[in-house]
């Protein structure tokens, strides 16, 4: 990576100073990325002070979130946070693992070019316009058709009881998980590229079919990388904010209906940031972006340990 | 029921063959389901966004709550304004952060540092905005074009140094070697030579980014705020489309919600304009992007 050292027998006197400078503000520039990342975790830990030393660890399993009465607790907006990424997962991995195979093994080279940029293109949609979709195009049926009928066929478990408002965790789940789907398949479809040809052809010499193949020399070989793509769509899913606030409904409420609304992290922050009036308030809104970047920062990482050294760079892939 | 390959009877052969082509056919759905939403929200968007879009769209300021008509010149122009703010802020730190990582970093340093940038891409980006509220909101007691073009720009530094590292890497090495050879000073060496070979590459980096952030919301609520007027002062809070198609969706009315959908095409092709601009810079020369 490093260029060799300048050659130049006699250096100009004072050629030295501009190179060191230059030196220094690129390093400057690149020490910034460190930099950053301490002062987000600083600045979220300054902001959340007053309400960590009032609440203490108890906040995390507190559920009342009463601001009139001045009660926070995280329990509801962790738990929602969860299962909605954890359906967005449930959706988005089949679809995404099932769409990378589609892509690198079986479809005709022709058609992979423009189904890759269609996917690229569902990446490029912005948050707030999935939100406004899902207002005003994807809650109305799933609230008319799909649930429905999952009520009627699957309504004997608690999952699918309760009135049907549209608003709802699975609405949440839903979308979010339309929303990772880019990510986790050209994630998924770098990681089953990686997997050696000669795999696939041993499969086959043995008179495999092609099912056979992919689940014997492609799957199993790129497991932990599948993996990592699946943690890394979570990842990104935990931190969806817009369109999650616009379908989810913003209740602060546990059930174990997935009909029911529910609220996350980042949708209460987004929802009453500006309009918390007391500096406790403010402060529990400060601990719960505490307590999202943590996991966020945690799951990104361990994605990264989990794809390392199997793709280059996971950001600069996915625009 | 484990597929064993030893003793094929004809009837398990048909099976596995059986089972092969429905695994088969699952995938092929599979990916019409992945991009069938890709298609239904930029159809609605069509249909619901063309129908909406007038010219006071374009040239009027929103109308007081209730009201039918206006439009969201003044978003437009200030989500234009926000991204010229947040390059301001973003590119040098990522082009320069970049030129570190391709030519001088160590490997180890190179690593540390790619691994910030990896994570600094995963923080939700509502985090990014309750940052800026405390250092810039805060102090200056008012929320500001400043606060939003800052919480932007910030998101876009990990984004364009990763890309300019990217192409500074593919600059060949005997490039640098002969111009060193010459006698030139290693920053002329870097400035003239190596980024001035790879400037469309980072060119197409630094829109890459725009695109990213042009979409963003989260980062704006606190620190842009939204506006209903012109901003004529970037120290006071400041308008933007997707702040405004935010406001409107989740409003009762349906004026606004028509309006929703008319600013959502013009983002949209605000976004897919960015898009293209990098899919023609980058069309000959593959390694870009």
């Amino acid at each position: 990576m490093s260029t060799p050292s300048s050659t130049s027998i006699l250096p100009a006197p004072g050629s030295r100073f501009p190179n060191i400078a230059f030196k220094w503000a690129a390093g400057l520039a690149a020490a910034m990325i460190i930099v950053l990342i301490i002062l987000v975790g600083w600045e979220l830990y300054a902001g959340s002070r007053l309400s960590l030393s009032k609440f203490g660890a108890g906040f995390l399993w507190s559920s009342e979130w009463d601001p009139v009465a001045e009660k926070y607790g995280a329990l509801p907006f962790i738990f929602g946070t969860l299962v909605s990424s954890l359906l967005a997962l449930l959706i988005a991995v089949p679809l995404g693992v099932a769409t990378a195979l589609f892509l690198t093994e079986l479809a005709p080279m022709r058609m992979r070019q423009p189904i890759t940029m269609a996917i690229e293109m569902l990446a490029a949609v912005p948050s707030v316009i999935f939100g406004l979709w899902g207002i005003f195009v994807l809650i109305p049926w799933l609230r008319d058709h799909l649930f429905v009928w999952l009520k009627h066929t699957l309504g004997f478990l608690p999952l699918f009881q309760g009135p049907i408002y549209g608003v709802s965790m699975l609405a949440a789940g839903v979308i979010i998980a339309i929303m990772i789907l880019p990510i986790v398949t050209s994630i998924s479809r770098e990681i089953l590229r990686s997997v050696p040809n000669l795999q696939r052809e041993a499969a086959y010499a043995l008179g495999a079919t092609r099912w056979e193949v992919l689940r014997i020399a492609v799957l199993s070989y790129a497991r932990r990388g599948l993996f990592g793509a699946a943690i890394l769509g979570l990842g990104r899913a935990l931190g969806e904010t817009m369109a999650v606030t616009m379908v989810i409904g913003n209740r602060p409420q546990i059930s174990a209906s997935l009909f029911a609304p529910g609220y996350t992290l980042a949708s209460v922050i987004a929802n009453e940031f500006t309009e918390a009036t007391t500096d406790l308030y403010l402060s529990s809104l400060f601990e719960l972006g505490l307590v999202l970047l943590a996991v966020t920062i945690l799951v990104n990482i361990a994605a990264q340990i989990m794809l390392k050294g199997i793709t280059g760079s996971v950001s600069s892939k996915v625009a | 029921m484990d597929a064993s390959p030893y003793l094929p009877s004809p009837r398990f052969a048909r099976w596995r063959r059986w089972k092969s082509g429905a695994i088969t056919g699952i995938l092929v759905a599979c990916a019409l389901a992945v991009i069938a939403p890709l298609f239904l929200v930029i159809y609605f968007l069509l249909v619901r966004g063309y129908s909406s879009l007038d010219w006071s769209f374009f040239t009027q300021l929103p109308k007081p709550t209730g009201e039918v008509g206006g439009g969201m010149a003044n978003a437009i122009v200030g989500t234009l304004t926000l991204l010229a703010m947040a390059t301001v802020v973003g590119v040098p730190f990522g082009v320069f952060g970049g030129i570190y990582l391709a030519e001088y970093g160590s490997d180890r340093a190179n690593d540390w540092i790619r691994f910030a940038a990896d994570v600094l891409n995963g923080v939700p980006s509502i985090v990014w905005g309750m940052v800026v509220y405390l250092i810039l909101v805060v102090p200056f007691k008012t929320f500001s074009a400043y606060a939003g073009g800052v919480a932007l720009g910030l998101m876009m530094v990990p984004l364009v140094m990763r890309t300019t590292e990217e192409v500074l890497v593919l600059v060949p090495q005997s490039y640098r070697e002969a111009a060193l050879a010459l006698g030139i000073a290693r920053w002329k060496v870097i400035m003239v030579i190596v980024v001035r070979t790879a400037l469309k590459g980072i060119g197409t980096g630094v829109i890459v980014a725009l695109a990213r952030i042009a979409g963003e919301t989260a980062p704006l609520l606190f620190t842009a705020l939204g506006n209903n007027f012109w901003n004529h002062n970037l120290k006071e809070p400041i308008s933007a489309l997707p702040l405004q198609i935010f406001a409107y969706s989740i409003s009762p009315y349906d004026d606004w919600h028509r309006q929703a959908w008319a600013g959502a095409l013009v983002l949209m092709a605000l976004i897919l304009a960015l898009n293209i601009t990098v899919r023609v810079l980058s069309r000959d020369r593959q390694s870009t992007l």
